[in-house]
């Protein structure tokens, strides 16, 4: 792996290339059987978010008026610049692909860096977010006393005071002005919402985390081929792990191209 | 032999990798555009082809889509035709069935 200069070997009669593995004819084949076994894995993915992307598809269907006013009380602003901090990382990614096509090693290298640069930057804007959210009680779960940690009543609100500031201050609501979820007065309708809207947290918390994950493993991965990338593994000929880590980031940003509109954007239209 | 010896997949230009990330920053602020409009039972279906549009300009261009091998295509086709299948007749099942849910 680390001998650049060092092309074809002799194995026997048969002349290879340093990087053919002997079970393939061509490294042409090669490269194009790893993509191939990357796409299989990708698909499994697809598969795996699918199964949230349906939950979330089943809830709009039923409960479509609560999901958009739920949505309403997401941040457009901080979704709309991750998103464009997640298209620069695939910017980025398919340059460092680019770079090991051309053999600029080191450059490959820095752009993988650069990547997971951005990649810390969207999970920083994250952070923040989720933090905003558990503040005004939208994580669904129970508290450490084994209550209902979720409090829609608490959050309509903290949003409603945050519009009559215009955001100069960032008090919470005092917890006893505000009415529990299942107050009588509420009536059926209320306490239903409470409960509509629990699911629509619960779905943006499950797909917004299971993203996040996913690019935290790609963190490490790509940290791991940067460092193999800087050492000159990866050659025109040979830059198959390369190219497989960029379709894996490049999945994780398609999955975050469909959760922005479908998470952030459903009440836009009602006015925040 | 010869030139089976090299990978023969050439190096995208940086003209095509920069317009596609032009692009998909245009389109992003017209997925936000009209999440700003009402479109009423058409806000959904906007949204989804504009997110369709930007998800195939990443599978084809950045995701090299564009000189990928049939059978790799057959399995980027197959993801979302199974992924159709599973939303499209539990979708069925429930909007046919009022009293499922």
């Amino acid at each position: 792996m680390s001998a650049t200069n060092q092309t074809v070997q002799d194995h026997g009669q048969h002349h290879h290339h340093k990087d053919l593995a002997h079970h393939f004819d061509t490294l042409e084949q090669q490269h194009d059987a790893n993509t191939l076994g990357m796409w299989a894995f990708l698909l499994t993915e697809v598969l795996f978010f699918g199964g949230l992307f349906a939950a979330y598809t089943i809830y709009r269907y039923k409960y479509s008026a609560m999901f958009e006013e739920a949505s309403n009380h997401l941040d457009i602003t901080l979704g709309a610049t991750n998103t464009v901090i997640l298209i620069l990382s695939s910017l980025t990614m398919a340059l460092a692909v680019r770079c090991s096509q051309t053999g600029q090693a080191v450059w490959t290298g820095r752009w993988l860096l650069i990547t997971i640069f951005f990649g810390l930057m969207f999970l920083g804007v994250k952070y923040f977010e989720w933090k905003h959210d558990y503040n005004i009680r939208l994580m669904p779960g129970k508290d450490w006393a084994g209550k209902d940690f979720f409090w829609w009543q608490y959050a309509k609100k903290a949003k409603e005071m945050e519009k009559h500031d215009k955001g100069h201050s960032h008090a919470l609501p005092d917890p006893k002005d505000v009415l529990p979820d299942n107050h009588p007065s509420l009536g059926i309708k209320g306490i239903q919402e409470s409960q509509q809207a629990r699911l629509f947290f619960l779905l943006y918390f499950c797909m917004t985390s299971l993203h996040a994950l996913h690019m935290l493993v790609g963190f490490v991965l790509i940290g791991i081929i940067a460092y193999f990338a800087y050492q000159g593994a990866y050659s025109p000929d040979y830059y198959s792990p390369v190219e497989n880590i960029g379709l894996y980031w490049h999945f994780v940003d398609i999955v975050w191209i469909f959760l922005f509109p479908l998470l952030y954007l459903l009440g836009a239209h009602m006015g925040h | 032999m010869a030139s089976s010896e090299h990978s023969t997949h050439q190096p995208a230009s940086l003209t095509l990798y920069l317009g596609t990330f032009g692009m998909l920053m245009l389109l992003t602020v017209l997925t936000i555009f009209a999440g700003f409009q009402n479109f009423g039972m058409w806000s959904t279906p906007i949204a989804l082809g504009i997110a369709v549009v930007k998800a195939a300009l990443v599978v084809v261009i950045f995701m090299h889509g564009y000189s990928s091998s049939p059978l790799t295509w057959v399995i980027i086709l197959a993801s979302i035709f199974f992924l159709t299948i599973m939303l499209g007749m539990m979708l069925s099942d429930y909007v046919s069935r009022g009293w499922v849910i």
